[in-house]
């Protein structure tokens, strides 16, 4: 094969690879764009209220009564997976979005002061990185006792070291760009030049981080509301709808398959979304 | 070679010691008393006044950490309140089930994700590739415990094939033993297999591109040699990388895994200590958990040293 014979083949695959990229972005946006869709409506519209027990209708197949069936206690199944849809969005998004601020400020300022700093920070992380977010929620809620705010508080400390090394990394580099040598030479202040430099420089790589770890935390919240450890009944969760399920199987096994599906499909959205946004925002990244 | 790892495991005691103190410091922190936890409400004010001497409690804080600390470093771990034995028997006891269940999920995750990201990386665009994208798209967005579950329906519940969960113990042969592991095993080894396998294509392709690999073609070796002869062993260090920082994930998995198929191991033993308000369980196990993750990480960039000879001289990572 000469070398214009391969770099063509290069370039195919890649067009083609983009194409398939962009397919990403497009899919993983719909799915979102529906989720979200679906988690709002459930605060004002579902076809049953999600608590309400129809004794007399319970276990029934999808179909048979209610579009998706009813489950042990004759819960409403849609209504009850558009219920958890708003629990397992708002905890994630929450959890993401204070530990991904948290995380970022120490990553920015580390990345500015170097150093010992940098170095104490870098081990903290190390630290809290090997608590996962399952055991930090045991601890949690031992105290604090189960619900909302420990799966938010739980899920946004692990993702704290996340964020910072993400944010150190890229800030770096910012930081040994020549347009930053410029500012400093000039006597910027270290708080100026991260704020006006190195900060929207580091943005995009924060978001596209940001979209796959929703899908993380997805996963995660949904591992705790499986220990019982999210938010308690009778408010549904994707997780606990799981833990149930495992009672019923052999009379209800559309109870285990529904929860399950709604997790994956909402964790390969935001998947798809992340890879879709890292090739448009961060097209180096993406090359690899 | 010496001084590096001297410095290494002087970098791994630091980080034990403050893992010690986060899990320490939380637990001390968080609003409420332990001992009135661990007895409930019921609880008459001698025997919570006894227990909290029992737990140390009406001592100060840096006392208290400074006996956990040297209890842990003893293998003292203090008694277990709902048990009555120590807590250091009962880790050791649930370890038996744990760590052969992480094994088993490395080694299958292993088995599964390298020969498919190599496969994948060989033909870019083929066959293989597209399939290692969607395993690892697929494998990434499914959570391992509805995995865990589905497996239970097919194989334990229609089929009836394998146990639905429990575990004999291993006193009653290694074969039951490992028929109670063999589901658990696999669903806590998807989730790691298909990110393992993103990891391998991508780090395949980068070694591929390397001088020594193109040498090695131009110099008539076939491309299946090249590949595992030179390219592979080289694109270890990434892959061995993630497996590390994936241990994280697997003790998370393993202890929901451990809850859907009743196995008792280390997970469930933290799950049965919160729902028992068994504090001291729970602080010991937590602290277990984090320090095998530390020390797991330290051996993973310890084997860096003896996978590639280059990292041994300067110790530049």
């Amino acid at each position: 094969m000469s070398v214009t014979d391969s770099a063509t083949v290069a370039r195919h695959h890649r067009s083609r690879f983009r194409g398939l990229r962009r397919a990403n972005l497009i899919l993983g946006a719909i799915i979102i764009l529906a989720l979200v869709g679906i988690a709002i409506l459930s605060l004002f519209w579902t076809p049953v209220p999600p608590a309400k027990m129809q004794i007399t209708h319970k276990l029934q197949p999808p179909f048979g009564f209610g579009l998706l069936g009813t489950d042990q206690l004759g819960h409403d199944l849609l209504s009850m997976l558009m219920a958890g849809c708003w629990n397992s969005l708002s905890i994630s998004v929450s959890a993401v979005a204070i530990g991904g601020t948290l995380g970022t400020i120490i990553g920015i300022t580390a990345a500015a002061r170097r150093g010992i700093f940098e170095a104490l920070i870098m081990r903290a992380c190390d630290v809290i990185f090997a608590l996962p977010p399952i055991l930090s929620a045991m601890i949690l809620g031992a105290f604090l006792g189960t619900g909302r705010t420990t799966a938010i508080l739980a899920i946004a400390v692990f993702m704290v070291p996340v964020f910072a090394r993400v944010a150190l990394g890229s800030a770096l580099q910012a930081w040994s760009r020549d347009y930053v040598l410029a500012a400093r030479a000039i006597g910027n202040t270290q708080l100026s030049i991260t704020v006006r430099h190195v900060l929207p420089n580091i943005m995009s790589g924060i978001i596209v981080q940001a979209t796959i770890q929703l899908g993380l935390a997805i996963l995660t919240e949904a591992g705790l509301a499986f220990l019982g450890l999210s938010v308690p009944p009778p408010e549904p969760t994707w997780g606990r709808m799981l833990a149930d399920a495992q009672t019923y199987f052999h009379a209800a096994p559309w109870l285990a398959l529904l929860p399950g599906l709604a997790i994956a499909l909402s964790v390969l959205g935001f998947n798809l979304l992340g890879d879709g946004l890292r090739d448009l925002l961060d097209p180096r990244e993406a090359a690899r | 070679m010496i001084a590096l790892l001297i410095r290494r495991i002087f970098g791994l005691l630091l980080t034990l010691i403050a893992v010690s103190l986060l899990v320490f410091a939380v637990m001390a922190l968080l609003p409420g008393d332990p001992a009135a936890i661990t007895l409930g409400t019921s609880a008459t004010p001698e025997t919570l006044a006894a227990l909290r001497h029992d737990m140390g409690l009406d001592q100060p804080l840096i006392v208290r950490y400074g006996q956990w600390l040297a209890g842990a470093l003893t293998g003292d771990l203090g008694k277990s309140y709902t048990y009555g034995v120590p807590v250091a028997g009962l880790i050791a006891e649930r370890l038996a089930v744990t760590l052969p269940l992480a094994a088993l999920a490395v080694v299958l995750s292993v088995l599964i994700a390298v020969p498919l990201g190599v496969a994948a990386a060989a033909r870019r665009g083929g066959f293989f590739d597209i399939l290692a994208a969607l395993f690892s798209q697929m494998g990434i967005a499914v959570p391992g415990f509805w995995v865990g579950l589905l497996l239970v329906l097919l194989f334990a519940t229609s089929l009836g094939w394998m146990p639905a969960g429990g575990f004999p113990g291993w006193g009653n042969g290694l074969w039951p033993a490992m028929k109670s592991l063999v589901l658990p095993a696999v669903a806590l080894a998807l989730p790691q297999a298909a990110v393992l396998t993103r990891v391998t294509r991508s780090a395949v392709l980068d070694t591929l591109h390397e001088d020594f690999a193109r040498t090695a073609l131009a110099k008539g070796l076939s491309r299946s040699r090249v590949l595992w002869g030179h390219v592979v062993p080289n694109a270890l260090v990434p892959v061995l990388t993630i497996l590390g920082l994936q241990f994280t994930f697997l003790v998370a998995g393993a202890v929901l895994i451990e809850n859907v198929f009743t196995l008792p191991g280390l997970g469930r033993l933290a799950y049965q200590a919160l729902s028992q308000r068994d504090i001291i369980v729970l602080q010991d196990v937590v602290l277990f958990f984090a320090g095998l993750v530390i020390v797991v990480n330290f051996l993973v960039d310890l084997s860096y040293l003896v996978i590639d000879p280059r990292l041994r001289a300067g110790g530049a990572r």
